[in-house]
C-alpha cells in the first residue's frame, strides 16, 4: 500500500476573514511499511496535514491517493489517535473500543470483534480496567484506550495526532515502546503517521522525519532519514553514530525556520 | 420564655462541668437532679446542632420575619387577610381539597389537579415539538438560519398573546389554554435542544467519523448523552415558566383549573383563598422543579467530566 500526497493545499479563514495559508504544495510519497513523523512549530499546519490523510479535513487542492485511488472521507483503513483521547465519556474503556470495531467493521462476526477488543486491551495493559469509565482513569490509560480502539478495527494505516504530547515523561516512554511493540509485531498495521512536538519522541519513532515551515512557506522543509536498526530503545538509541548528527539538523531547521517566522 | 431556654444551658453548664471532672468513674446521667439533666441535655443538642437544623431554624427565622410584615401590612390595609385568617383558610381547602358541588364551586385540590393536567398536557405537545425541532435547528444548518430569527422574534412575546388565536382554532378555552403552555414551554425546550448539539465535541464527532459509526449508533453515543443535559434544563425552565402561566391564562378562560380559583376568589371578595392558593401553587411548582433539578444533576454528572 503507497500513500501519496499530491499537490495539498489548505487556506483556512483567519478570525477577521484573513486567508491564512497552511499548507502549500505537499507532495510526499510514503511506502508500505513506513513509520513517518511530522515535526513543526505549532501552526505550521501539520495536524491539518493528518486530518487530510484521515479525511476529516478536506483539502483545497490536491489529492490523497492510496495505492492511486484518491480518499474521500474518514474510515478506518486509516484509523486515527487524537491528541486529547477524544474517548466517549459514557461508555467503559470496553464499550468504547467494542463499538469503534463494531462501527467500523459491520461484516465481522461478533466472536471476532469481542476477540480483537480484548487483544489489544490487553496488549496495551488495560484489560484488568476494561470496565472503568474515561473519567475514572488516568490520562495515560485514556490514551492507551484510543491506541488500542485504533489498533482494534485492523487498519493498515494508523494516523497519530500528537498522542503524548499530554502525557508525563514516564508514561510516555512507556506508551512509545507499546506503540512500536503493536506496529512492529502484533498488528496487521503496517504505515503510521505520527504528528509529534518532540525531537527525541521522531527519531525514535520515525523511519523518516517530515519537518514542516511556518508560514509565509508552509510545506515541507526537509525530509530526514533516521538509519538506525530496530528495535530501538530510548536510552540505547543516544549512543548510535546516527543521533547526534540527526537531532542537529532536526534542531538547526526547526530554529532557522523560527527566525525566517520572526522575520 | 425563649431567653430563659437559651440562658439556662449556659448556667447549668458552668456549674456541671467541674463536678463531672472532678468524678470521672461516677455514672454522668443517674444521680443529678430533674433540672440539672435538662440542662446537660439542652447543653449537648446545642453543641451537636446539625447543618440541617440549623438551617431549620434559619428558615424558620426567615418565615417569622415574612410573617411578621405580613401583619403589620395586613393592619395598615383594609381588606387584606392575616397571616392567621389565611393559615386557617389554608387548613380549611386542604382538610377537604376534592370535593365537588357543581360547575362552580370545587375543592383547591380538584382545580390544582386540572391544572396540573393542562401544563403538563403542554409541556408534553412542547416536548414532542420542540425536542425534534430543536434536534434539526441544532444539526442542519440551513434550518437554523432560516427558523432561527423568527424563534427570537416569537420568543419574548407573552404566550398569553396567543390564547385569542388558539380560541379561534379551538372555539373552546380548555385546550386554547392547553396550547399557551405549549407555545409557553416551546421556546426554551427547542432552543436548550439546539444549544445542547453545539456542545457536542468535535473530538467526538471525528471520532464517529473514522470508525464510521451509523446514525444509531451516532444518537446513541454521541448525540444524545452530549445533549441530553442541555434538554433537560430546557425542560426545567419550561416547566418553570409553564407553571406560572396556566395560572394567568386561567383567570383568562375561565371555569376551572387554580387560575380560575384566584380570580373568582378575587370576585367573592376572599383574598385569604387567594393567598392560600398562591401558598399551594408555590409549593407544587417547587415540587416539580426540585424533580427536574434531580434528574438534570443526574445526566449532567456525566457528561460533563470527559
Amino acid at each position: 500500500m503507497t500513500l501519496e500526497l499530491r499537490g495539498l493545499r489548505k487556506m483556512f479563514r483567519g478570525r477577521r476573514g484573513e486567508p491564512q495559508e497552511v499548507l502549500r504544495g505537499i507532495d510526499l510519497t510514503i511506502t508500505t511499511g513506513e513509520f513517518v513523523s511530522f515535526i513543526g512549530h505549532s501552526g505550521c499546519g501539520k495536524s491539518t496535514l493528518l486530518n487530510v490523510v484521515g479525511g476529516l479535513v478536506r483539502a483545497d487542492a490536491g489529492d490523497v491517493l492510496i495505492d492511486g485511488r484518491p480518499v474521500d472521507g474518514p474510515g478506518p483503513e486509516r484509523a486515527m489517535v487524537f491528541q486529547n483521547y477524544s474517548l466517549l465519556p459514557r461508555l467503559s474503556l470496553l464499550a468504547n473500543v467494542r463499538e469503534a470495531v463494531r462501527a467500523a467493521r459491520p461484516d465481522w462476526e461478533r466472536d471476532r470483534v469481542d476477540e480483537m477488543v480484548e487483544h489489544y486491551l490487553s496488549a496495551v495493559g488495560l484489560w484488568p480496567h476494561r470496565h472503568k469509565r474515561p473519567a475514572q482513569v488516568s490520562g495515560g490509560m485514556a490514551q492507551r484506550a484510543a491506541v488500542a480502539r485504533a489498533f482494534a478495527v485492523g487498519p493498515r494505516t494508523l494516523l497519530l495526532d500528537e498522542p503524548f504530547g499530554a502525557l508525563d515523561a514516564l508514561t510516555r516512554s512507556r506508551l512509545q515502546q507499546q506503540l512500536t511493540d503493536l506496529w512492529g509485531n502484533e498488528s496487521e498495521t503496517e504505515t503510521v503517521l505520527m504528528v509529534t512536538h518532540g525531537l527525541d519522541e521522531a527519531i525514535l519513532l520515525a523511519d523518516r522525519i517530515v519537518v514542516m515551515a511556518n508560514a509565509p512557506h508552509p510545506s515541507v522543509r526537509a525530509i530526514i532519514e533516521v538509519p538506525i536498526p530496530r528495535p530501538r530503545d530510548r536510552v540505547g538509541i543516544t549512543g548510535h553514530p546516527a543521533y547526534a548528527g540527526i537531532q542537529t539538523q532536526l534542531v538547526d531547521l526547526l530554529v532557522a525556520d523560527h527566525e525566517l517566522a520572526l522575520i | 420564655m425563649t431567653a430563659t431556654e437559651i440562658s439556662t444551658p449556659a448556667i447549668e453548664r458552668s456549674s456541671v462541668e467541674p463536678a463531672v471532672a472532678e468524678s470521672p468513674v461516677a455514672p454522668p446521667a443517674a444521680p443529678l437532679a430533674p433540672g440539672r439533666s435538662a440542662g446537660i441535655v439542652s447543653a449537648q443538642v446545642a453543641r451537636g446542632l446539625s447543618r440541617a437544623t440549623r438551617n431549620a431554624a434559619w428558615f424558620l427565622a426567615g418565615a417569622c420575619v415574612v410573617v411578621a410584615v405580613w401583619q403589620v401590612v395586613a393592619g395598615l390595609a383594609e381588606g387584606l387577610p392575616t397571616p392567621l385568617t389565611s393559615a386557617r383558610t389554608l387548613g380549611g381547602m386542604l382538610a377537604d381539597p376534592f370535593y365537588d358541588n357543581g360547575p362552580n364551586d370545587k375543592g383547591v385540590g380538584i382545580q390544582l389537579g386540572i391544572s396540573l393536567q393542562r401544563g403538563f398536557a403542554g409541556f408534553f405537545l412542547a416536548a414532542l415539538v420542540g425536542i425534534p425541532a430543536g434536534l434539526l435547528l441544532g444539526s442542519v444548518r440551513p434550518a437554523w438560519m432560516a427558523f432561527n430569527p423568527i424563534v427570537q422574534v416569537l420568543r419574548p412575546v407573552s404566550p398569553l398573546a396567543w390564547y385569542p388565536i388558539w380560541l379561534v382554532v379551538f372555539k373552546d378555552p380548555p385546550p386554547a389554554a392547553i396550547f399557551v403552555i405549549f407555545i409557553t414551554a416551546l421556546w426554551p425546550t427547542l432552543i436548550s435542544t439546539a444549544a445542547g448539539l453545539a456542545e457536542i465535541p468535535p473530538d467526538q464527532r471525528n471520532v464517529a467519523r473514522v470508525f464510521r459509526f451509523g446514525r444509531f449508533a451516532y444518537l446513541r453515543h454521541v448525540l444524545v448523552p452530549n445533549a441530553l443535559p442541555s434538554i433537560i434544563t430546557g425542560l426545567r425552565v419550561s416547566m418553570g415558566i409553564g407553571w406560572m402561566v396556566i395560572v394567568a391564562v386561567e383567570m383568562l378562560s375561565g371555569n376551572t383549573g387554580i387560575g380560575y380559583f384566584v380570580w373568582d376568589s378575587y370576585n367573592t371578595g376572599r383574598l385569604d383563598l387567594v393567598i392560600a392558593a398562591i401558598v399551594l401553587i408555590g409549593l407544587i411548582g417547587f415540587v416539580i422543579d426540585s424533580a427536574l433539578l434531580w434528574l438534570s444533576r443526574r445526566f449532567a454528572i456525566e457528561g460533563v467530566r470527559s
